[in-house]
C-alpha cells in the first residue's frame, strides 16, 4: 500500500462535490472512509447523533467481509453495497481501491437518485485523489 | 496505517490486540475500558458474540492525550483467534500500526500459540508489512492460574517459543485481574505512537521547513 496524501484544497473540493451531488439532493449524512475505518471527509446534517467512530470501523468491516464473500463465490468484490432500513438507508461505494463512500439518507430521497450521483461522484473521486493511477484498475 | 489529521492536529493509531483464541484479547479491553477515565475513552464496541467467543472484532478508541501539540487518539482491536476466523483476522489487521501478541499461559496451549504467530507472519507479509518492522509487544496471560495448580508454560519456555528471534518487549499478565494490561497497553502505544512520527511526522517537518505541502490551509495527510 502506497502512502496517500490529500491537500486541503483537494479535500475541499471533495467536500464541495459531496455537498453538490449528495447533501443538496437530501442525503443527510455523507462519510468518506478508508479501509482501516478512518474517517477521512464527513459532510452534511445528521439527524441523530451516533457514535462515528464506531460506525466507520464497522462499515469498513462490513466492506471487506463483502469483498471476501464475492471472492468466494468468484466475483472481484463488490462495487457497491445498499442496506434498507425502516426510515434511513445506507448505501456503500467504493472509490479507487482505497476508499469507501457512505451516504445515510431517509425514505423521502430515491435510491435510484443516489445511486445515480455517487457513480458519478466516485469516478470523479477516484481521479481528483489519484486513486485510478495507484490502482489502476478503477 | 495511521490517519494524521494536521487541520485538527489528531494522530489516530490502529493497535490489535493478536492471538489465539481465548487467550484473553477482549478480556483486556474490557479490563482498559473499566479502568480508565470515560474522558480518555470512547464507547466499546463488540461484534455479536456466541458464547464468550469474538466472532468478528471488538474497538475500544482511547485518547492519549497530547504530545508536541497533536492529540494522540488509539484504536484498540481484538481479532477471533480460532483458527476457522482465518479470514476476520486478516481483515482487521488491514492499516494495523502496532500489535499485541497475547500468548496462552496454559501449557496445553503451546502449539495455538506457535500457530497464531505463525498465522500473525503470514497474514502481514499478505499486506507487505514484515512482523521485524512494526511495533510489537507479547503479553504472556493468565499468570495467575499457575497458583491454582493449573499447569503453565514458564516465562522462559514462552520466550523460547515465540520471542526467541523477535526479542520484542515481553509483560507477564492476568487480564481478568488487570495485572500487567496497562503496562502492555503503556509500551505498545509509545512504541506505536514513536513508530508513526519518526515514519511520517518527521518527513512532514523536513516539507515545512523546505515550504512544503503544509502551507496548505487545510491539510489531512493519510498514510498506509
Amino acid at each position: 500500500m502506497s502512502d496517500i496524501i490529500l491537500t486541503g484544497p483537494v479535500l475541499d473540493k471533495a467536500r464541495d462535490w459531496i455537498n453538490r451531488a449528495l447533501v443538496n439532493a437530501g442525503v443527510h449524512t455523507v462519510l468518506l472512509i478508508d479501509h482501516a475505518g478512518n474517517i477521512v471527509v464527513r459532510c452534511g446534517h445528521s439527524r441523530t447523533n451516533f457514535d462515528l467512530t464506531s460506525f466507520a470501523a464497522l462499515a469498513a468491516a462490513n466492506f471487506g467481509a463483502t469483498a471476501q464473500m464475492a471472492q468466494l463465490i468468484g466475483e472481484d468484490d463488490f462495487s457497491l453495497l445498499f442496506h434498507k432500513g425502516k426510515k434511513d438507508s445506507i448505501h456503500f461505494a467504493k472509490v479507487g481501491n482505497d476508499m469507501i463512500l457512505i451516504s445515510i439518507f431517509g425514505d423521502d430521497v430515491s435510491l435510484g437518485l443516489v445511486r445515480l450521483r455517487v457513480a458519478e461522484l466516485t469516478r470523479n473521486m477516484a481521479k481528483l485523489f489519484g486513486l485510478d493511477k495507484i490502482n489502476g484498475t478503477y | 496505517m495511521a490517519l494524521i489529521d494536521l487541520s485538527n492536529r489528531e494522530v489516530h493509531c490502529k493497535i490489535v490486540y493478536y492471538g489465539p483464541g481465548r487467550c484473553g484479547k477482549t478480556t483486556n479491553l474490557m479490563y482498559i475500558y473499566n479502568a480508565m477515565n470515560s474522558a480518555a475513552r470512547g464507547k466499546m464496541l463488540t461484534i455479536e458474540t456466541k458464547g464468550d467467543r469474538t466472532l468478528f472484532f471488538d474497538l475500544l478508541p482511547l485518547n492519549l492525550g497530547k504530545i508536541k501539540g497533536f492529540d494522540i487518539k488509539i484504536q484498540l482491536y481484538t481479532v477471533p483467534g480460532q483458527t476457522i476466523y482465518h479470514a476476520t483476522r486478516k481483515l482487521v489487521l488491514k492499516g494495523v500500526d502496532g500489535i499485541v501478541f497475547v500468548a496462552d499461559s496454559l501449557r496445553v496451549r503451546r502449539a495455538k500459540n506457535i500457530e497464531s504467530l505463525e498465522d500473525l507472519k503470514r497474514n502481514l507479509k499478505e499486506y507487505n508489512l514484515d512482523i521485524k518492522s512494526l511495533p510489537l509487544v507479547m503479553q504472556y496471560n493468565k499468570r495467575d492460574l499457575g497458583k491454582i495448580g493449573i499447569p503453565l508454560l514458564d516465562t522462559a519456555e514462552l520466550e523460547s517459543d515465540l520471542n526467541r528471534e523477535l526479542r520484542v518487549p515481553s509483560f507477564c499478565a492476568s487480564a481478568t485481574k488487570g495485572y500487567g494490561v496497562f503496562e502492555t497497553l503503556k509500551a505498545i502505544s509509545k512504541m506505536t505512537v514513536r513508530y508513526v512520527a519518526t515514519k511520517h511526522l518527521a518527513g512532514n517537518q523536513k516539507s515545512k521547513k523546505m515550504g512544503g505541502p503544509t502551507r496548505e490551509r487545510r491539510q489531512r495527510q493519510r498514510l498506509s
